[in-house]
């Protein structure tokens, strides 16, 4: 281990503190699926992640991260920045006028740690494949990691990129689902249900491991179990329970902190839930 | 009127096929993907050579654009292949933000453009590609005129750094372009210098045109052949050059008459020099099942109607 589980918490939760200030500095964004994912975040990039700051598109040698639902820019940039991509101040600028933190994830700003644009849902899983497959055609053993949302899933692309990976055996890739049950209209179940999400996911030929991915402890060692899976003939999928809008007390398990930005007052209740560990931007 | 001619007709897609397999040889990054439609764009060559580097995504065409996204961040050079309907309007958001937005090294290398693809019908017989591909920011968009200008293209985006979309078609057509030309991206290639009125034309038009200009030399009409291969980025030099001599200008592709060659060019002359101009386009519809000579005649795409542009536009100099 690099960090403690207590270093690793205290870490996210900072990211969450970076996470709402950023929404709040400019009235918008998408606060909830940020918080629920800011554990797996910092459980992969200051535990698990193989990876150099000094950031190359190509990564040779590294492993790779691709974020297909985009909108959770707020926690994958505050861990980017904390982790050293970039310095943390920058955070401040997210969503103005000229930053390299659009409002959804680019390369169009040379923003480094971020390799393709993301935002536009159900894209980011056929490009970590196909990254995937890069890595294989070019001998490097590095593990490709990327997040979905649950309700991303609505969208067909993935489905043709989950019956792609296990046919052509792309088994060094890792691929995490935000399983929240949460999206823009409602609980996931009312708005088109996704149904035995992790049946549908053995059937077409993923090995499927649960997590719990806001308990830090269980979030790490499944991420290294999947690392131990990788190599084996077939891809992993992480399917990640997470509530959205976690550490929050009146954000927590709602859609209705999708894409909202809370008021100063709430700020203000929101940051006295959350410990300022490594100091604000 | 310089004379053309010919030995042999091949399809443009053969010469696609050719250039993959060339580039295949010349560089050992490049990767060629396709949607269950090997044959129809001549990737066998390519396939057999390379077998490691060939991915088959089978009818998934958004995947495909993906995984080629992504395979360029490992420094490959994906080339996509599929017919050029599956190849812009299925994937349209696919290639805007994974290729286009995010700035990849993708090759969207498209067969069966236009009406040329014949008897499938209006359902595969896209004339809104072109239009499409264009108004992404940083995407080339190429539509060779024959079996070796299509080869020399392929390799010549090999070469170039960025996205671009390559069009080509079914049908066998003349052969009339040098085996061993050199291909510059974004430069016209003069065809027939003259000075009553200017051609310009791409793909498939280009033969079509050099027919009408033989049919205006013996009406007396010098007429000026231009093929624009490269419709973005445009060689708006070329074009100014030719219209400031020649005062007038038809604009022939086998594409809808909105969003093609034509708008690009009446967007140049608009703001460059102005000049009256006459599109040999199709007439904003969809195409229908046929052979491709009926097509292209009942379509108005024919060298006559070429030749009647010529005279109408003459007509209207300024």
């Amino acid at each position: 281990m690099k960090h403690t589980i207590s270093e690793l918490e205290d870490i996210a939760s900072q990211v969450r503190r970076d996470c709402l200030r950023m929404v709040h500095a400019v009235q918008s964004g998408h606060p909830g699926a940020s918080l629920g994912c800011a554990d797996f975040f910092t459980a992969l990039y200051f535990e698990v992640l193989n990876h150099n700051t000094a950031f190359t598109m190509e990564g040779a040698g590294e492993d790779l991260f691709f974020l297909s639902n985009g909108h959770i820019s707020p926690v994958w940039y505050s861990v980017l920045a904390r982790s050293g991509y970039f310095d943390v101040s920058e955070l401040a600028t997210f969503r103005k006028l000229d930053t390299r933190l659009q409002g959804h994830p680019t390369t169009h700003e040379g923003l480094p740690g971020i390799r393709v644009a993301s935002g536009s849902l159900g894209q980011g899983l056929s490009v970590a494949i196909g990254a995937a497959l890069a890595k294989k055609l070019n001998g490097d053993k590095s593990i490709i990691y990327t997040l979905m949302g649950d309700g991303e899933l609505q969208e067909g692309q993935n489905w043709e990129a989950l019956m792609f990976a296990p046919f052509h055996k792309v088994d060094n890739i890792i691929a995490s689902v935000d399983y929240n049950g949460q999206q823009i209209d409602g609980p996931t179940e009312k708005v088109l249900s996704l149904e035995n999400l992790q049946a549908k996911f053995e059937v077409f030929g993923w090995h499927v491991i649960t997590s719990d991915g806001n308990d830090m402890a269980e979030i790490v060692k499944a991420l290294h179990y999947a690392k131990s899976l990788t190599g084996k003939g077939k891809p992993i999928l992480n399917l990640m329970s997470t509530q959205m809008g976690y550490g929050v007390d009146f954000m927590v398990g709602t859609h209705k902190w999708h894409g909202s930005a809370p008021s100063d007052a709430q700020l203000e209740l929101a940051l006295n839930q959350l410990k300022e560990t490594a100091g604000d931007y | 009127m310089k004379k053309y001619t010919y030995t042999e007709k091949k399809d443009t897609r053969s010469g696609f096929g050719a250039g993959l397999h060339e580039a295949g040889k010349r560089n050992e990054n490049v990767v060629a993907l396709c949607a269950d439609l090997v044959g129809s764009l001549k990737m066998d060559a390519f396939i057999k050579d390379f077998p490691e580097r060939f991915v088959q995504v089978g009818i998934a065409e958004a995947n495909m654009m993906g995984i080629a996204a992504g395979l360029t961040i490992g420094g490959k050079i994906p080339f996509t292949g599929t017919f050029a309907n599956f190849s812009t309007g299925r994937v349209y958001d696919q290639i805007r933000q994974s290729i286009a937005y995010s700035g990849k090294n993708v090759k969207i290398c498209a067969s069966h453009a236009g009406l040329t693809l014949g008897e499938d019908g209006a359902t595969h017989q896209i004339l809104e590609d072109i239009g499409l591909m264009k108004m992404l920011p940083g995407m080339v968009v190429i539509n060779p005129c024959d079996y070796n200008q299509t080869k020399a293209a392929t390799l010549a985006i090999m070469d170039y750094e960025g996205p671009v979309y390559l069009r080509f078609g079914r049908p066998v057509i003349p052969v009339f372009t040098p085996e061993d030309q050199k291909f510059e991206i974004g430069k016209a290639w003069m065809v027939n210098e003259g000075t009553d009125v200017t051609i310009i034309a791409t793909g498939h038009m280009v033969w079509r045109a050099i027919e009408a200009g033989e049919k205006l030399a013996e009406l007396g009409i010098d007429a000026e052949i231009i093929n624009i291969h490269t419709i973005k980025p445009l060689d708006e030099e070329a074009i100014l050059k030719s219209v400031k001599k020649t005062g007038c200008v038809v604009t022939c592709e086998e594409h809808n008459k909105f969003g093609g060659l034509g708008e690009s060019v009446a967007r140049l002359l608009t703001t460059e020099y102005l000049a009256p101009q006459e599109f040999v386009a199709v007439n904003d519809s969809f195409g229908e099942s046929a052979t491709p000579d009926q097509l292209m005649t009942k379509y108005k795409l024919d060298p006559s109607d070429i030749v009647a542009a010529a005279q109408k536009v003459m007509k209207r100099k300024i």
